[in-house]
């Protein structure tokens, strides 16, 4: 089974400067929460939206003399990230802590895996258009505590802190900088977002902070990326900067667009990038140093002594492996080959896997790209335009089958078959008896088409003299012959019976 | 390594914790002889020896994923010197 599709590696994004071009380096560190009942190291609930501080274990609190206890299915999902991404799993692995100070921090330390993660080297195949994708590696992968959330505009004087999130188990994705442009930053995330939707793994609920991206940006000139790809030598490239905590596509986009741009007026004017972190402002559609962080960024990391090494064993692992879904890229491929889909249209339909299984129950023994057509065009249209989910549609695919196999068998004709995916969408019931009973059947019997035709020949010689002279006029008597058949004819037939009237 | 006196001050301040002036000369004096204890114990030849990280023969304990505990806002909110609508109040803090 072929795993994913042939592709080519995208062009770079090429930004021109005042004086020359270039180009774009991005690496991006992924915090994805990891989809669990209870957090990382308590046994408080992970749910969003609870009442402030009522999902608070004293761990969480940090209440003196606490223990935290590792929740094992936040590491089984950790793996399972890991194998999705086609990724090594580190049998043994290890936390730190990772030592600053903010009041929504109230061990002093976030619990992380600086020096062991559980997972190592793996790859995101990112689709930018059919044919065309970045391989973008992956560095690692480890376990770590999500912070508590301040809430600054309750209060002139104060901020509120709410630990509810704090000790969430979040899984920090650190890509290699082998992103070459904004867009594909965007793809990037919302490639990992599929994959780890379909794993299970994490909601991928930007707008609920479930998925967030620090984005480091680097400019080079053209040809200088390729030397770092040959040596893996980082001084081939610029200095970076690192953009803090975005959840939204378009502001990663329009960050990394700007902040490239400030970089080259900066070398182009002669002067030299410092690393150093910033954020992004979308309403001035700029970035800002944040000097306040610097100083305080001396994490002063050391092996955490309330936990032991993680050991987890292979069986364990293989076990996992076995349990694993079929991946977009899999997914993508066998709906090409299986139902003869262009790449576009698999894309479409394996976006997420409620789509995906939506599709297959329709395509089921049935004329797989005439399913796609109805599943992508009219069912999502129809979807879109009401706001609904493939999850909410009042059509089940059992009923949107009954209407493809109405169609494929010639019984209604496409137009018929719209107007009859209407009625279903919005009164439900059974295709085949409402095309019955409402005498929606197409008339492929000649001898009434014929009739039809004989008459609206006999009606209108005039018309009969003119399309004998231009034979284009001919589809003025299609037209009337569909309408004096209320649309049902086989418009097939019509076509083939008007040509040979009027040619005797 | 040797810690000087504006790196005990930078270290007491990364921790939050308060240090009179005069007391820093006495403290980097004293980081210094715990380092240069640890430096002592770096002498020792190590090579191959896997490190022990503890000293009985365990595994890391793991709990299962169910929610056993919260619902105690009252009491984790109790010893906050400030406490409002459910929150802890603390002195503003924006970047």
């Amino acid at each position: 089974m072929l795993d994913h599709i042939a592709y080519e590696a995208p062009a770079p994004k090429v930004i021109a400067g005042a004086k020359e071009d270039w180009e774009l380096v991005i690496g991006m560190e992924v915090h994805a929460q990891v989809s669990s009942n209870a957090k990382l190291f308590s046994g408080a609930s992970t749910q969003f939206g609870a009442e402030p501080n009522s999902n608070v274990a004293f761990v969480d609190a940090a209440m003196p003399g606490m223990l935290p206890v590792i929740n094992e299915y936040c590491v089984e999902q950790a793996v399972r990230t890991g194998l999705g991404l086609k990724a090594e799993i580190n049998l043994v692995s290890a936390f730190d802590r990772k030592n600053y100070f903010y009041p929504d921090l109230p061990q002093g330390y976030q619990i992380s895996q600086l020096y062991h993660p559980i997972v190592g080297e793996g790859e995101v195949i990112v689709d930018m258009s059919p044919g065309v994708a970045r391989l973008v590696r992956v560095e690692r992968i480890h376990l770590e505590q999500d912070a508590g959330k301040s809430i600054h505009d309750m209060d002139p004087n104060m901020s509120f802190v709410d630990l509810n999130r704090t000790g969430v188990a979040l899984m920090e994705i650190v890509s290699r900088p082998d992103i070459r442009g904004p867009e594909e930053a965007a793809a990037y995330l919302t490639k990992l977002r599929q994959i780890l939707r379909y794993l299970g793994t994490c909601d991928g609920n930007m707008q609920e902070g479930s998925m967030r991206a620090d984005v480091n940006i680097s400019i080079c000139r053209p040809g200088q990326y390729e030397k770092y790809m040959e040596t893996q030598d980082f001084s081939h490239l610029g200095t970076r900067c690192e953009i803090k905590n975005m959840n939204s596509m378009r502001f990663i986009q329009q960050a990394i667009d700007v902040e490239a741009r400030r970089q080259i007026a900066i070398v182009e004017d002669g002067g030299t990038v410092t690393q150093e972190t910033r954020l992004y402002d979308p309403d001035k559609n700029e970035t800002r140093s944040m000097r306040s962080k610097e100083e305080a960024h001396d994490y002063r990391y050391f092996p955490c002594p309330d936990l032991l090494p993680l050991e987890i064993e292979q069986g364990w692992v293989d076990d996992i492996a076995a349990g694993l879904p079929e991946l977009p890229d899999a997914k993508k491929a066998r709906f090409m080959g299986d139902f003869n889909l262009s790449e576009y249209d698999a894309s479409v339909l394996t976006a997420d896997t409620a789509s995906a299984s939506y599709f297959e129950a329709v395509a089921e023994g049935r004329d797989g790209k005439l399913a796609a057509n109805w599943v992508i065009n009219e069912l999502f249209g129809r979807l879109k335009k009401e706001d609904h989910d493939i999850t909410e549609s009042p059509v089940s695919p059992a009923q949107l089958g009954g209407i493809i196999a109405l169609i494929s068998s010639d019984a209604i004709s496409g137009k018929i078959a719209k107007e009859l995916f209407e009625i279903v969408y919005t009164e439900g019931g059974d295709p085949a008896e409402i095309v019955e009973a409402r005498g929606m059947k197409q008339v492929t019997d000649t001898g009434a088409i014929e009739a039809a035709v004989d008459q609206i020949i006999a009606d209108n010689p005039a018309q009969v003299e003119k399309a004998r002279e231009n034979p284009k006029l001919a589809g003025w008597f299609v037209g009337q012959v569909m309408k004096a058949t209320g649309g049902k004819a086989n418009p097939k037939a019509v076509n083939e019976l008007v040509a040979k009237k009027l040619a005797q | 390594m040797s810690i000087d006196i504006e790196t005990a001050r930078k270290v007491a301040h990364l921790a939050r914790i308060k240090v009179e002036e005069d007391r820093l000369p006495a403290l980097a004096h004293e980081f210094n002889d715990i380092l240069g204890f640890i430096e002592q114990l770096n002498e020792v030849d190590v090579e191959g020896v896997e490190p022990m990280t503890s000293v009985t023969p365990m595994r890391l304990k793991r709990r299962v994923d169910e929610v056993t505990d919260g619902n105690q806002q009252e009491k984790v909110l109790k010893n906050a010197p400030d406490a409002r609508e459910g929150f802890f109040a603390v002195p503003k803090v924006v970047e």
